[in-house]
């Protein structure tokens, strides 16, 4: 098994949606097993990553966990693909760039309706968040990029499947959407 | 005298005081362009529409087309260059496409992917920027501006009215309206202006019409923006 | 306040085009443009109010919001900072217990930086209230913070504060052929106005302000309009207004010509300006003076008097017929004014926001109407052309550049000041006359123009070699070329107008994408991005603000690639921003400060 093609993907400030999408190659997903195999993944549980050839990232950067998730897919992963409008522009949880980190703290965990307990969380296990969300081109060096929230099953076909094959990846009109 | 350019080696035919956008539109050949409309004065700020006569880059949308014009439009290089200039106005506003409700309309995702953009290539400025509600039907997303000047051209042009302005320099550019409050509602726009409809983002939004039409069966989810551009404006240069 | 606009608005005959002027009797009234004034203005000059706030909002020396009644700028030149600018700032700031960019609680003072103003051969300089303070030093600052903090009125200042040298070091062809007020004119009349045209298409006169174009041909352009318009019948072609503009709008950092040819020689310009009148017949002149050479004003109107009492301006000129009055009109703080189409939008009373072109000004300028805009020096060399005749003119300098240039010299050298020399001179020669030592290199038409190395002092004054409208900044051994090219960029970045997108937003991406890699965060690929984005700005934008805007990269990263990738670091990729710094905010909120707390700039290994 040995010669198969490694795959490593991990959703960051993300919501799995990208993933779901994934996981609508439905059937091919068959063809796909045959070539490659996957390393670090939600779908294997499998928790750090090793000698991949290609990372799949969904989500921007959010917080400090993000930063050494990211980096440990960059040192071994081959190939880095920003996956989704997350990954590309920090998509939704990015329009938090907009409002102080405070001002959201504050209302989060003091002074927002029916919060008990007022308390800025403060447990060294959790990851503190970054002042802006970031798109992950701006921390590490990405190499392809596919739009989408989320891209569609076929995106992820015809860049896997052209990979696989070669070729250049490329993505014909109607498979590029930013929504 | 038979006046004449060629654009991409093709031989196109112009009439006097025709520019090579309206000269190329004319003859089903697209430029791709945001600031331009064929309705108003031509513009020339966004830059797209850049292609190089006889060797020089000249503004499609402003320069006239004159005999004899070698034109590259549709180059490599241009097209390139288009995207990093489409590139520049994303990172510059703050363009989230999956929680706008102009997506699939929207003129300027549509010449994105016209050009096969992928990224933003750039980094972001995430710039601070605010939402004007006030009016009851009409909104104004700052977010979302692009400086085209469409809008203060229509209300001017058209709506004879004067209700838009960009203002500020450089990077610090914005839209103002003409009130003493600064405020859209306090103008006298009117739902049907033309200045409320023309806006090639989501920075000009109609109230509560937002997903009558599903995303998925939008105006630029099946059709590519030159077919669509090219079918209503050449109608609308001939006139 | 009511009364003070009024009268405003009627001595300015309630016209939009002096808009400009209107609002800086305002601004100097009311530090700043109160929102009451908007309105009556909008209500007497019947324009709209976005009109007017665009115009503040474009701007620098207008606010929306008050400043201090001691409004201070300091300039931001390479060369003020070359001469101690920013720890003078810092005391200046600590003194005036001000914070740059602000205005001090009780509303007396502010202080904020301000692009070149052009007294870079006395700087350390600035501006209280628009007019100029050079040579300042920790003393003068102490001194100018006691007047400030008393309250004394401007008036009331020592005057050595606001000394300002002309220091003319090497005068050449035209500045030892001075000629008599009223000469050009009589030899104009005498010689004949068709003759004397073609004594200065014989001199092959190019404009001065740095694009070379040739003068001549300008002002046959602007008087027989565009070949298509020659079928025009004569009568309706006579009846249209045409302009003499004067370009003294001079923002290139580096450069101060203009303020001396101005202070000493205004009468030779404005007669240089009264021969293209006539040539053209045009009625109307327009001096465009930069804002922050305010402290002209007053003399230019008196020279303007003094030539409207000798016959030499106003109606019938020496008898002759010809009717022609020359108008100031002041800046306010934007350099893209210096460009000719975006200085007729300013004329206007509009956005200095450069033109789609064609039509170019010679067809359709000031009010739509044909314009010839020349720079102060060109007008200058017109009228001792029209006295010495072309050939004197044309047998200095070299083949496709005729006569002298002026120079503006500053920066390390032991006599910085004006020079004159006949194209072709070797920069060398430059060089040695000014006292330069261990010379690193010059920075030749601004930051605009390109950055020569030592190994280049041979090449020549010429627009076929080194074209410059007038800057000529010298740095030594111990200077940082990185350091000038941000300084460089920062200006474009501030003065872009802003309406295309390759510079608008471009210039700043540039600024940081440089601040990036000077900051030691770049890799391998950052100086490719920088390449990339120099040449799309350079390609694509609208005029020649951002045509050359990504010069100080592009002639910098040609001649010493090294001190670029010397920044590098040897990874793949390292974060533009501050890693560590973006998490600040829940450090604190979260009160912690343990290892997981924070972040390295670059990846460490990984277990």
């Amino acid at each position: 098994m040995t010669n198969k093609i490694r795959i490593a993907t991990t959703s960051l400030g993300g919501c799995f949606g990208c993933h779901m999408s994934f996981l609508d190659i439905d059937e091919r997903i068959l063809a796909l097993a045959e070539l490659v195999e996957f390393d670090r993944s939600p779908l294997t549980d499998i928790e750090h990553c090793t000698n991949c050839d290609i990372g799949l990232i969904e989500g921007g950067v959010c917080n400090s966990e993000n930063v050494h998730v990211l980096r440990e897919f960059r040192k071994n992963c081959k190939i880095l693909v920003a996956v989704g409008a997350c990954a590309i522009n920090g998509g939704l949880p990015a329009m938090r760039n907009f409002i102080p980190l405070e001002e959201c703290l504050n209302e989060a965990y003091l002074y927002g309706i029916g919060v008990e307990n007022a308390q800025i969380p403060n447990d060294p296990e959790l990851p503190l968040l970054l002042d802006k969300v970031r798109p992950i081109h701006e921390v590490v060096k990405i190499d392809y990029f596919l739009p989408g929230c989320p891209p569609s099953a076929d995106v992820f076909w015809k860049f896997l499947t052209d990979l696989l094959a070669g070729r250049e990846p490329s993505l014909p009109y109607d498979l590029v959407h930013y929504d | 005298m038979s006046n004449s350019i060629t654009i991409d080696g093709k031989p196109i035919p112009f009439s006097e005081g025709q520019t090579i956008m309206e000269a190329a539109t004319a003859a089903g050949v697209y430029i791709p362009h945001l600031c331009h409309h064929p309705e108003y004065t031509p513009h020339g700020s966004c830059k797209l529409c850049n292609v190089k006569v006889n060797g020089r880059i000249c503004s499609a949308c402003t320069y006239p087309a004159m005999d004899g014009q070698d034109i590259l439009n549709n180059t490599q290089e241009l097209t390139d260059d288009r995207q990093k200039i489409t590139q520049m106005l994303f990172v510059e506003g703050n363009h989230f496409c999956p929680s706008c409700e102009k997506t699939g309309n929207c003129q300027l995702q549509a010449v994105a992917y016209h050009l096969n953009m992928l990224d933003d290539h750039f980094p972001l400025f995430y710039p601070t920027r605010a939402v004007d509600a006030s009016h009851e039907a009409l909104m104004i997303d700052h977010n979302r501006c692009i400086f085209c000047t469409l809008c203060v051209r229509a209300s001017q042009q058209k709506d004879h009215k004067d209700v838009f302005a960009i203002s500020g320099r450089g990077l610090n550019k914005h839209l103002i309206v003409n009130a003493q409050s600064g405020l859209l509602k306090d103008t006298d726009i009117s739902m049907n202006d033309q200045a409320a409809h023309i806006c090639p983002t989501g920075a000009i939004l109609i109230k509560h019409t937002a997903y009558q039409v599903p995303i998925g069966e939008r105006l630029y989810d099946h059709k590519q923006i030159d077919q669509v551009s090219l079918a209503s404006e050449t109608l609308k240069h001939d006139k | 306040m009511n009364r003070f606009i009024q009268d405003l608005s009627e001595k300015n005959n309630f016209q939009p085009t002096h808009l400009l002027r209107i609002l800086r009797e305002v601004q100097a009234q009311y530090h700043h443009i109160p929102n009451a004034v908007i309105e009556q203005l909008a209500d007497l000059l019947k324009i709209s109010r976005t009109h007017i706030v665009s115009v503040i909002e474009f701007y620098s020396f207008f606010h929306l919001t008050p400043r201090g009644h001691y409004d201070i700028l300091i300039s931001d030149s390479i060369t003020d900072n070359m001469l101690g600018k920013e720890s003078l700032m810092t005391y200046f700031a600590q003194q005036l217990k001000v914070t740059i960019g602000e205005v001090r609680q009780d509303g007396l003072v502010s202080l904020a930086n301000t692009s070149c103003t052009g007294m870079c051969d006395q700087g350390p300089a600035g501006l209280v209230n628009g007019y100029p303070l050079t040579r300042l030093t920790r003393p003068r600052i102490d001194q100018i913070s006691t007047l400030i903090n008393q309250q004394i009125p401007l008036e009331e200042w020592p005057t050595a504060l606001f000394h300002v040298d002309d220091n003319i070091k090497q005068p050449d062809l035209l500045l030892n052929n001075l000629i008599q007020p009223g000469d050009a004119l009589k030899a104009l009349y005498q010689r004949g106005l068709p003759e004397t045209l073609a004594e200065i298409s014989q001199a092959e006169l190019r404009g001065r302000g740095g694009a070379g174009y040739n003068t001549a041909w300008k002002w046959h352009l602007c008087y027989e309009g565009p070949e298509e318009n020659a079928f025009c019948e004569v009568a309706a072609q006579k009846k249209q207004q045409r302009y003499v503009v004067c370009n003294a709008d001079e923002g290139e950092p580096g450069t101060f010509k203009d303020r001396v040819l101005l202070n000493a020689y205004a009468h030779q310009v404005f007669e240089g300006m009264t021969l293209c009148a006539a040539i053209i017949d045009a009625e109307q002149g327009f001096l465009y003076l930069r804002g922050e050479y305010l402290h002209l004003y007053e003399k230019l109107q008196a020279v303007l008097n003094e030539r409207r009492q000798s016959g030499l301006l106003g109606p019938n000129i020496l008898n002759r017929g010809h009717n022609f009055d020359i108008e100031i009109c002041l800046g306010a703080g934007a350099y893209i004014c210096g460009e000719e189409s975006a200085l007729i939008e300013s004329l206007e009373g509009k956005m200095g926001i450069p033109r789609n072109r064609p039509p170019y000004p010679v067809t359709q300028g000031y009010l739509g109407q044909p314009t010839v805009v020349n720079n102060v020096e060109t007008f200058m060399a017109a009228a001792a052309i029209a006295v010495n005749g072309g050939q004197w003119f044309a047998r200095v300098g070299t083949e496709k550049s005729k006569g002298s240039k002026i120079l503006s010299v500053c920066g390390d050298c032991d006599r910085p000041g004006i020079y004159e020399y006949p194209f072709g001179t070797p920069i060398q020669t430059v060089l040695d006359d000014c006292g330069a030592h261990d010379v690193l290199g010059v920075q030749i038409g601004g930051p605009s123009g390109v950055f020569i190395s030592n190994q280049e002092f041979a090449r020549q004054l010429a627009f076929e070699d080194l074209a410059t409208g007038g800057s000529f900044i010298i740095f030594n051994n111990e200077r940082n070329i990185l350091e000038i090219v941000n300084n460089f960029i920062h200006f474009f970045a501030h003065e872009s107008c802003g309406f295309c997108t390759p510079c608008r937003v471009g210039t700043s991406l540039l600024k940081n994408q440089l601040t990036k890699i000077m900051d030691g965060h770049g890799s391998a690929g950052d100086v490719v991005a920088l390449e990339e984005l120099c040449q799309i700005i350079k390609k694509q934008s609208h005029c020649g603000l951002g045509q050359t805007a990504a010069n100080p990269v592009l002639s910098t990263l040609e001649r010493y690639p090294e001190l670029y990738q010397q920044q590098l670091k040897k990874i793949s990729y390292e974060p533009g921003f501050d890693l560590d710094g973006a998490l600040e905010t829940a450090r604190r909120l979260a009160n912690r400060n343990d290892a997981g707390a924070h972040l390295t700039q670059v990846e460490e290994t990984y277990e």
